[in-house]
């Protein structure tokens, strides 16, 4: 027993390795201890905490409109998504709804913010195993979108546009002519993303029969997302529990098959076809009307229990709000997809070797914050 | 299933409990102590089948802990909601769920991290987000920080 109460015991022949919290491959501040036999894992036990902000706490002394601003820095690649959430979450304890222009405005930045965080994924995914270029390829897709936030949200990754009852302010004039050109752009470059990374055999042979996760498995562990639906589970809350008029646009939801790295990477290939779709389905039918329902200026949501789920793009969140009738929530929690998502890392990267726990990683696809809140 | 079949089903196995419909969910009130054999039933009857732990947590109502589930089925799909009351403050325990769900071993984890209720039988039972010196647990109401400053 060291300092910290840590554990480094080990059997005949085993040795106790440290990935982290530094380290590059675990994209953030992840500290992993891993066991090895050789090269081949015995155990994994990651470490969390290094940026614990306790938001949670934080939210429970700020108002019902301040809070929201706070889980931007969770997953701060879903940002849009997670300000959706609070702002969805606090709309149904005061059982109003935002208007359908507000709706519709909401989720093509949804869907725009999953298309930017998968083509991060892509590049990271890359570098991760060895491939530099589509680290470039990735990003200037990614930048393009980010500016089409930029110019009508005000900021590029913690957008904070979402409020209770709508967003924050009506769409920049050029949003949907911009939009459609960044459509276009990336549909163009689908096939060299698969040129580039997808049908490499390198990187194909580093990702096939790696990393395997059953159905079953994926349930227990409370994984969701892309992780999950790479085993085939069927998880996708905009299927499940339609919000914000999900329900109206016509999408499919991607299931893999295997269970492995290379399942997990077609499944959010595949998704990123499926979010320029629903943008176009919506782009050219923003209804008019106002973009904020009107609501009193202090909020106060009635005593109970709300709990709203929206699809990041890693997965479930949940944001589950006590209240006790007063101006800022009793208790507060954030059902986090990627901390569900990291519990089954240990399960699933036991027996294979060192090198492929990159691999797995980066198709589990981490974002620290969001792990420890 | 719907919620009033549920409640027929559940009532039939374990007369005690007690049922709250006015939220979202069907809430189940339980004493810490029936906590495990319903949570089995749950899991492993063919009727029920509520294989998917969605959210775990606890809140703090300053005389009594509360222990939440939020359970859902992905073949019948049907939700419950488990609360379960720990009436000891001073040393809350109740007993683990993660030999049933395996992603409750985290989430209880970080129930004991910032709560400090115990979860017996647990295979793990460390803080996982604080330091290992850290004292007290954050998200109780009666907890003091000595270093915050108001401005």
């Amino acid at each position: 027993m060291s300092l910290l109460g840590e554990d480094y015991t080990t059997e005949e022949g085993e040795f106790v390795i440290n990935i982290g919290p530094q380290h590059p491959s675990t994209h953030g501040v992840l500290h992993l201890k891993v066991w090895l036999d050789g090269e081949t894992i015995k155990k994994v036990q990651p470490h969390l905490g290094y940026i614990h902000r306790s938001i949670e706490k934080m939210s429970e002394s700020l108002s019902y409109r301040n809070f929201i601003y706070a889980t931007s820095r969770m997953d701060y690649l879903s940002a849009h998504i997670n300000n959706q959430a609070c702002a969805l979450c606090v709309e149904k304890g005061l059982q109003i709804e935002a208007p359908p222009r507000a709706q519709m405005i909401r989720i093509i930045l949804a869907e725009l913010t999953r298309l930017a965080s998968h083509q991060l994924w892509w590049g990271c995914t890359g570098l991760d195993l060895g491939a530099v270029s589509p680290f470039f390829y990735a990003f200037r897709e990614r930048e393009a979108i980010l500016e089409i936030m930029e110019e009508t949200c005000g900021a590029r990754l913690t957008q904070n546009f979402c409020v209770p009852g709508g967003i924050m302010a009506d769409i920049h004039p050029n949003f949907q002519k911009r939009t459609k050109d960044v459509l276009k752009q990336i549909k163009s470059k689908f096939q060299e993303y698969d040129d580039v990374l997808t049908g490499n055999v390198i990187f194909e042979n580093r990702n096939k029969n790696v990393g395997f996760l059953t159905a079953e498995d994926a349930i227990s562990f409370g994984c969701t997302g892309p992780m999950a639906r790479g085993s085939g589970v069927s998880c996708d809350v905009r299927k499940w529990f339609p919000y914000d008029g999900y329900d109206k646009v016509q999408f499919d939801e991607v299931l893999g098959k295997e269970g492995d790295c290379f399942s997990r990477y077609m499944v959010r290939m595949n998704e990123m076809k499926q979010s320029v779709s629903i943008i176009e389905q919506l782009i050219d039918n923003i209804p008019e009307g106002d973009f904020q329902a009107k609501t009193k200026m202090v909020l106060k949501l009635p005593k109970g229990e709300f709990y709203q789920r929206v699809e990041t793009a890693r997965g479930e969140l949940g944001v589950f709000i006590v209240s006790d009738g007063a101006a800022s929530p009793y208790r507060i929690k954030y059902r986090s997809p990627n901390f569900s998502n990291l519990s089954a890392l240990d399960h699933v990267a036991r027996g294979y070797k060192i090198g492929d726990l990159v691999a797995i990683m980066s198709t589990i696809d981490l974002i620290i914050p969001d792990v420890d809140r | 299933m719907t919620n009033e079949e549920l409640k027929q089903y559940i009532s039939a196995l374990f007369p005690t409990v007690t049922y709250d419909e006015t939220g979202e969910f069907l809430n189940i009130l339980i004493a810490s102590t029936e906590l495990k054999p319903l949570i089995k039933t749950l899991r492993y009857e063919d009727d029920l089948k509520f294989n998917f732990l969605f959210c775990l947590t606890c809140i703090d109502w300053k005389t009594n802990l509360m222990m939440v589930y939020h359970l859902i089925s992905k073949t019948h799909k049907h939700i419950v909601v488990i609360k379960a009351k720990i009436a000891d403050v001073v040393k809350p325990e109740i007993e683990t769920v993660c030999d049933i769900y395996q992603t409750a071993n985290f989430h209880e984890r970080e129930v004991y991290d910032l709560f400090g209720v115990n979860f017996k039988n647990h295979p793990d039972m460390r803080r996982l987000l604080l330091d290992e010196s850290w004292e007290g647990y954050p998200l109780r109401k009666n907890y003091v920080d000595e270093n915050m400053i108001t401005i």
